[in-house]
C-alpha cells in the first residue's frame, strides 16, 4: 500500500525527528510512503484568520500537489487535516475544484485516524518504558472526532505507564493567531496546562499536534520542568529504551 | 446595567491587566455548573438525539419566523395582551417608557433579562426618573455595583462573597459577614419591600409559545413570579427569536435549557404566563404588555449561517466550558453577552467595527460547539466573522490591522510558493543564529515578541527533505 506524506509546514520546520519516525513507522507496518516535494502549507493560518482569498490560493496549490496520486494522504497533524476537510467550502458547489476538494478531503487522514480507523491497527509494536501523560489536542479530539484513537495506540505500547492528565481535553492556549493577538490570555491558559502536566508526575507529555507541542514545550521550558514534550508518533516509533 | 458600546471593544487591553482573583472565582463557579451539567447529561442516553431535535426545532422556527410571530401575536392578543413591535432598542425603550408614564409608575421591580440588557432599558428608565430594582440576586448585586452581567446565567459570577459583603456595606449600609446565607437574607428583605411597592414589573422571557401566546420564564429564586404577579402592570420585552411553535417543542427546549444552564432537570420555577388576570380572584397583573424586539435579528435571519446564531437559548454552557472565558471573565467581551456566544453575537448586533477583536478572542478549540444544546455552529460563525473583519462586509470596509493583513498576505505568498517556501526553510536556520540560545530562541523583536513574552520559540530545523533523499537512496 502506498501513502502520500503530508508533512505540514510546522512539522517540516520544527519537528524533523517526528517526520522521520512517521516514515519509518509506516514502513515497519508494510506501507510505502511517498513524498510530494512541491508541498508547502495548507493555508490554515490564513483561513482561520479570516483571509479566505489567500487560503483559497494555498488550497489550490495543495490540491494540485496531492492530486497527482490516488494514494491516501497521511499527516501528523489534526488541524491541517481538518483544514483540508474545509477545502470544499472554499470553492463554489458544482465547480471542478469543489469536486476535487471533496475527493481529496475524503482520502486525507490524520496519522492516528489512519492507523486505527483505516487500517484497524492499535498495536504498532512500540516499546517505551516511561511514565507518560497525554494532552488531547482540540483539532484531533473535537475537530476530527478522534477521542480514543491516540489513547488506544498508547495503551498498546509495551512498558508504557499511562497517567491521565487533569483537564486532558482543555485547550493549551495555542490557537494559532490567538496566541499572538492575545498573548496574556494564551499565556494564562498555557500556565494552567503546564501546571497539570507537572503535577501528573510523568516523564513525558505526549502530544499529537505540532502547534500544541510547540506551545507546551515552550511552557515547560519556561517553567524549568524536566518533563519531555514528545510527539505521539515518536513514541509509537520507539522500539528501544528511548 | 450594560450600556451599548459606541467605541471599539478592547478585548486585548482589558485582558492585559487582569486581576488573578477573577479567573479563580469564575473557574470555581463555572466548574461546578459544568460538573452538574455533565451529571445530568450522563443520565440521558438520548442527549445527543435531544440536541439534534433542539437544533432542528430552533432552525425550523427561525426559518418560518414570520408565520410563527404572527401566530404568537394573534394568540397574545386573544389572551388579552397588548402587543408592541420594536425595530430597535430605542423603539422598545420608548414603548416601555410610554407605558410607565401612562400609568404614573414610580417604582419598578425587574426580572433578570438579557433582552433588556441588550437595549439598556434600565439606563433609559432611570434617566427618565423611574426607580428600577433588579430582583434576581445576582442582578441585584451587580446593579448595586453599577455593572452589567458578567455571565448569562449567573451575572455576578466574578464576585466573591467578601466583595459582596463590602458592597452591601457601602451601598445598603448593612454590616454582614461574608456568609452567603446572611447576605441573601439581607437582599431578600430589601427585595420584599420592592415587590410590594412596585407599580410595574418588567421581565423578559425565555420562550414565547406561539400557539397559546404564553410567556415562559425560567428562574430559580421565585423573584420572577413576584415581579409578574404582584404589580398591576407587567411589561415583557421579548426578542423575536424567543418564539417556539407549541408546548411540545417547549418541553424539549426546557429539558435542554435547565440541564445545560445549571445542571438541573427543571429549574425551581418555570413560569407560564398567558395574558393578564381575567377575574377578580385570579393572580397576575391587570394589564400585560409584550414588546417584540427585532434589534438586528431580521438582518441575521437573512443568511443561513448567521441565522444559526439565533438558535441560542441563553443557557451559558458555552461560557462554562470556554477556556478563554474562564481566564478573562465576562467584561472582557465589552457588552451584556460574553463568552463564545458573545464573541459571535456582539459583532453581528453592533457591527464588526465596534467588535472587531471579539471573533479572534477564541482558540477555536471547539469546546463550546460540543456542548451547545442547540448546536449553534460557533466555530463556523467565529471564522465567518473573522472573514468579515478581514475582508469587510455589507456595512463596514475591512478593519483588520495593516500588520495582520501584511502578515497574512506575505505568508500566503511565502508559504504558498514552493521555491520560496523551500528557500525560507533553508535560510531560517541561518538567520536565527544571532537570536538562538541552545535549543531555544528566548526572545524575538516585535511583533514576534508576542509569542516569546509567553514562552520561548523553537528554532527552525528543516532537514526532512535531505533525510528523505538519503533514506530513499539507501533503500
Amino acid at each position: 500500500m502506498h501513502v502520500q506524506l503530508f508533512i505540514t509546514c510546522l512539522g517540516e520546520n520544527f519537528f524533523p525527528e517526528m517526520l522521520e519516525s512517521m516514515t519509518t513507522l509506516l514502513e515497519r507496518l508494510g506501507i510505502t510512503p511517498c513524498f510530494p516535494s512541491e508541498q508547502t502549507c495548507c493555508g490554515q493560518p490564513q483561513y482561520n484568520s479570516g483571509f479566505e482569498a489567500e487560503a483559497r490560493s494555498m488550497a489550490r496549490r495543495w490540491m494540485r500537489t496531492f492530486s497527482h496520486s490516488d494514494a491516501p494522504i497521511i499527516s501528523p497533524s489534526g488541524s491541517c487535516v481538518e483544514m483540508v476537510r474545509h477545502y470544499p467550502h472554499l470553492f463554489p458547489e458544482g465547480s471542478e475544484e469543489h469536486t476535487l476538494a471533496i475527493e481529496l478531503a475524503a482520502r486525507t487522514f490524520e496519522f492516528t485516524e489512519f492507523l486505527v480507523r483505516q487500517l484497524g491497527v492499535t498495536d504498532v509494536g512500540a516499546h517505551f518504558p516511561h511514565r507518560v501523560t497525554y494532552h488531547a489536542s482540540c483539532h484531533l479530539l473535537r475537530g476530527l472526532g478522534l477521542r480514543d484513537e491516540a489513547k488506544r495506540l498508547l495503551a498498546a505500547v509495551r512498558d508504557l505507564e499511562f497517567i491521565t492528565l487533569t483537564e486532558e481535553e482543555t485547550c493549551c492556549g495555542f490557537g494559532g493567531i490567538f496566541s499572538v493577538l492575545y498573548p496574556e490570555v494564551s499565556g494564562a491558559m498555557l500556565e494552567n496546562k503546564v501546571r497539570h502536566i507537572i503535577a501528573s508526575g510523568a516523564e513525558y507529555v505526549v502530544v499529537g499536534e505540532a502547534g500544541c507541542l510547540m506551545n507546551i514545550a515552550g511552557g515547560l521550558h519556561k517553567a524549568g520542568s524536566a518533563i519531555h514534550p514528545i510527539h505521539l508518533i515518536e513514541v509509537l516509533a520507539a522500539q528501544g529504551g528511548a | 446595567m450594560s450600556d451599548t458600546p459606541t467605541t471599539p471593544i478592547e478585548f486585548r487591553r482589558y485582558t492585559q491587566n487582569l486581576s488573578p482573583a477573577i479567573p479563580i472565582a469564575i473557574q470555581q463557579a463555572t466548574g461546578q455548573f459544568f460538573e452538574k451539567r455533565n451529571a445530568r447529561v450522563a443520565e440521558l442516553p438520548e442527549w445527543e438525539l435531544l440536541r439534534d431535535v433542539g437544533h432542528r426545532l430552533r432552525l425550523h422556527t427561525l426559518e418560518h419566523l414570520d408565520a410563527y410571530l404572527e401566530q404568537a401575536a394573534t394568540s397574545l392578543s386573544a389572551a388579552g395582551v397588548q402587543v408592541h413591535w420594536a425595530m430597535n432598542g430605542a423603539e422598545a425603550n420608548a414603548v416601555v417608557l410610554d407605558i410607565a408614564r401612562q400609568h404614573n409608575v414610580k417604582t419598578i421591580a425587574k426580572v433578570k433579562s438579557m433582552a433588556t440588557e441588550e437595549i439598556a432599558l434600565n439606563t433609559a428608565l432611570q434617566a427618565a426618573g423611574f426607580q428600577i430594582t433588579e430582583t434576581d440576586l445576582g442582578e441585584f448585586i451587580i446593579q448595586l455595583a453599577g455593572l452589567g452581567p458578567s455571565h448569562i446565567v449567573v451575572p455576578a459570577v466574578h464576585l466573591k462573597k467578601e466583595e459582596i459583603a463590602q458592597l452591601f456595606k457601602e451601598k445598603l449600609g448593612v454590616e454582614a459577614p461574608p456568609d452567603p446565607e446572611q447576605l441573601t437574607a439581607i437582599a431578600r428583605a430589601r427585595l420584599r419591600e420592592v415587590f410590594l411597592a412596585a407599580d410595574m414589573g418588567i421581565s423578559g422571557a425565555n420562550f414565547l409559545v406561539a400557539e397559546t401566546g404564553t410567556l415562559v420564564m425560567v428562574t430559580n429564586e421565585g423573584n420572577g413570579r413576584m415581579c409578574t404577579t404582584l404589580p398591576d402592570l407587567h411589561v415583557a420585552v421579548v426578542a423575536i427569536d424567543k418564539v417556539v411553535p407549541d408546548w411540545e417543542s417547549l418541553a424539549t427546549l426546557l429539558k435542554l435549557l435547565a440541564r445545560s444552564a445549571t445542571g438541573q432537570k427543571l429549574s425551581t420555577y418555570t413560569n407560564f404566563i398567558t395574558g393578564p388576570r381575567k377575574t377578580k380572584g385570579e393572580h397576575g397583573p391587570r394589564e400585560l404588555h409584550v414588546v417584540l424586539l427585532d434589534n438586528g435579528r431580521s438582518r441575521m435571519l437573512a443568511s443561513p449561517l448567521t441565522r444559526e446564531t439565533l438558535k441560542c437559548i441563553r443557557c451559558g454552557s458555552c461560557l462554562n466550558v470556554c477556556p478563554v472565558y474562564k481566564q478573562v471573565g465576562g467584561y472582557a467581551y465589552g457588552w451584556f453577552i460574553s463568552g463564545p456566544i458573545g464573541a459571535v453575537l456582539t459583532p453581528q448586533l453592533l457591527g464588526t467595527k465596534i467588535a472587531a477583536e471579539l471573533p479572534y478572542a477564541s482558540t477555536l478549540c471547539g469546546a463550546c460547539a460540543e456542548v451547545c444544546p442547540v448546536k449553534v455552529p460557533l466555530l463556523d460563525l467565529l471564522r465567518h466573522l473573522r472573514r468579515r473583519v478581514a475582508e469587510g462586509d455589507a456595512t463596514t470596509t475591512p478593519i483588520v490591522s495593516p500588520v495582520l493583513r501584511g502578515v497574512a498576505r506575505g505568508s500566503a505568498i511565502a508559504l504558498g510558493t514552493p521555491w520560496l517556501y523551500r528557500l525560507g526553510a533553508r535560510l531560517m536556520p541561518l538567520l536565527q543564529v544571532p537570536v538562538r540560545r541552545g535549543n531555544w530562541i528566548p526572545s524575538l523583536p516585535a511583533p514576534l515578541n508576542r509569542w516569546t513574552m509567553v514562552r520561548p520559540f523553537m528554532p527552525f530545523r528543516a532537514r526532512f527533505r535531505r533525510w528523505w533523499k538519503h533514506h530513499k537512496k539507501n533503500e
